[in-house]
């Protein structure tokens, strides 16, 4: 239908992504009648999304064309930019900045390094730019996952966590089975990403591919290769982080910091 | 003020009058947080082999004073003298071995029973024997429970293994934070006799908070008071209970 309205390209894509965001903003008020009170949430985050991301196509056409040491900036201020929005979704965790970004340089970091150096990721800046992006939302995505829920768990079992202690255990042994359940949570996205790979789930790079005049094949497994790495990426980011948010539960004397407010009374 | 109006002298077993060795000593101990005393500048000995009942009104301070002894909690001021060492000389781990504490709940870890009892000791490097399960076990009245999982104990077997696991742990001083609050009534006494038998038996240096006069006089062989977090009383179990019951 729109396609019949708008004759330039530009247009047209301003028409299509206003319909998406119309068709998004339309349900955040139908939430409202459930008492979900998402409207003033999605509305800052389209309206940041669209600014955001046409910035970056502006910025593409400058970078994918540009040396490829520049690259690495790129990467890294992704990476940095990761770190801080990992940090805003996990609350009441001190100094939780550092672990994001700890965990984020090195998860990511290491993922990207690798799959360079084995000749699995192209250097040019077209490919690493935007296959290093995926990498690193996911390395994102999976700490604020990991982090939150070690929060909820640790906050939720503070009782047998204070008993471990009392009973002379470490700080690493009372809380191994809430990482274990952190890390199993955040993972989640990536196992279901992997195991619908093609049957409900046709992802981006290949459809750009397919779009893009490849060979459906290729295309295909070199899908395959990122959803994979995407996989690994979340691994490594959720021990990562795990490991390091394990110090800033307790203190140096060893005993629960991260606990729903202070005891007060008996 | 309330030592104005009633009489807490120093109690008749204090370390340099009874001879024997103190083995836990605060020394002007307080917490605060956000401003908020919690603890305020308690100064406490207890000797080795002493019951001392801790008693107050609800959020008096109770349970924060007995998670500062062995260390759950920091101090803002003052210190812990475990057989006259600074506690903060001690590694947290080893001083909680050796300052037990079995909290309100029992708070188990998942599994069979006899797991819980080895969790201690095999923090320390120590693996428990089959036979030493078993007399843990018999002290507490469970025998025949090591194979048991947790998730079918009553409350008040669930508590008996929780101080069984404490007990795993050879500690010299132990803290019970109401131990018997949690249960039922029948559930309760069984608990205590345990208690006070077990006490009697290893003589063993305890800290008991208790809201139960009763239960209080029963186990203790002293007492302090605590409101506000100060200490406004502190001598024999007579003396401090009818210091409480002149509270406001």
């Amino acid at each position: 239908m729109l396609n019949q309205l708008f004759h330039d390209p530009i247009a047209l894509t301003a028409a299509q992504a206003a319909g998406a965001a119309g068709f998004a903003l339309v349900v955040a008020f139908l939430a409202r009648g459930q008492g979900i009170q998402l409207q003033r949430e999605a509305g800052i985050a389209l309206a940041r999304g669209i600014i955001q991301i046409i910035i970056v196509g502006l910025l593409l056409t400058v970078v994918l064309t540009s040396a490829q040491w520049l690259s690495a900036f790129v990467l890294l201020g992704m990476m940095l930019a990761g770190a801080v929005i990992a940090a805003r979704r996990t609350k009441h965790i001190p100094g939780i900045l550092k672990v994001t970004t700890r965990s984020i340089l090195l998860g990511a970091g290491l993922v990207i390094a690798i799959m360079v150096i084995l000749g699995v990721l192209d250097r040019a800046p077209a490919t690493l730019i935007p296959v290093g992006s995926m990498v690193i939302a996911n390395a994102m995505n999976t700490t604020a996952l990991a982090l939150d829920r070690f929060r909820a768990e640790v906050e939720a079992h503070a009782g047998q966590i204070e008993a471990g202690l009392a009973l002379g255990a470490a700080p690493v042994a009372v809380t191994a089975p809430y990482v274990r359940a952190a890390v199993k949570a955040s993972m989640i996205p990536s196992v279901n990403n992997l195991r619908s790979l093609g049957i409900v789930w046709i992802p981006g790079v290949m459809a750009g591919m397919v779009l893009a005049g490849s060979d459906p094949i290729v295309a295909a497994i070199y899908q395959f290769v990122v959803v994979a790495m995407l996989f690994g990426t979340a691994g490594t980011t959720s021990l990562l982080c795990t490991l390091f948010v394990r110090t800033h539960a307790f203190s140096p004397a060893e005993q629960l910091t991260l606990r729903m407010g202070e005891r007060e009374a008996e | 003020m309330l030592r104005n109006i009633v009489n807490c002298g120093v109690p008749d077993d204090s370390g340099t009058h009874s001879g024997r060795k103190i083995a836990l000593e605060t020394r002007n101990l307080s917490r605060a947080i956000e401003g908020k005393m919690l603890v305020n500048d308690i100064s406490v000995q207890v000797n080795q082999g002493t019951v001392l009942a801790v008693v107050g009104p609800s959020g008096a301070g109770k349970s924060s004073f007995l998670r500062l002894l062995n260390r759950l909690d920091e101090p803002t001021e003052g210190s812990v003298l475990l057989y006259g060492q600074d506690y903060r000389e001690i590694a947290p781990r080893e001083l909680r071995r050796r300052v037990g504490m079995v909290m309100q709940s029992a708070y188990l870890f998942p599994g069979p029973v006899a797991e819980n009892l080895r969790f201690g000791p095999r923090q320390q490097g120590r693996d428990l024997a089959a036979a030493e399960i078993d007399v843990l076990l018999e002290q507490v009245g469970l025998e025949g429970f090591a194979n048991r999982d947790v998730l079918y104990l009553s409350g008040g077997e669930a508590q008996r293994v929780s101080l069984a696991r404490t007990l795993a742990n050879r500690p010299e001083v132990l803290l019970l934070d109401e131990p018997t609050s949690a249960l039922d009534e029948r559930a309760g006494r069984e608990i205590e006799a345990l208690l006070t038998r077990i006490l009697s038996d290893q003589q063993l240096t305890a800290l008991m908070i208790t809201h139960d006069s009763a239960q209080a006089a029963r186990i203790a062989n002293r007492a302090i008071l605590i409101e506000g977090g100060r200490l406004v009383c502190d001598g024999t179990v007579s003396e401090v209970l009818h210091a409480e019951s002149a509270l406001p």
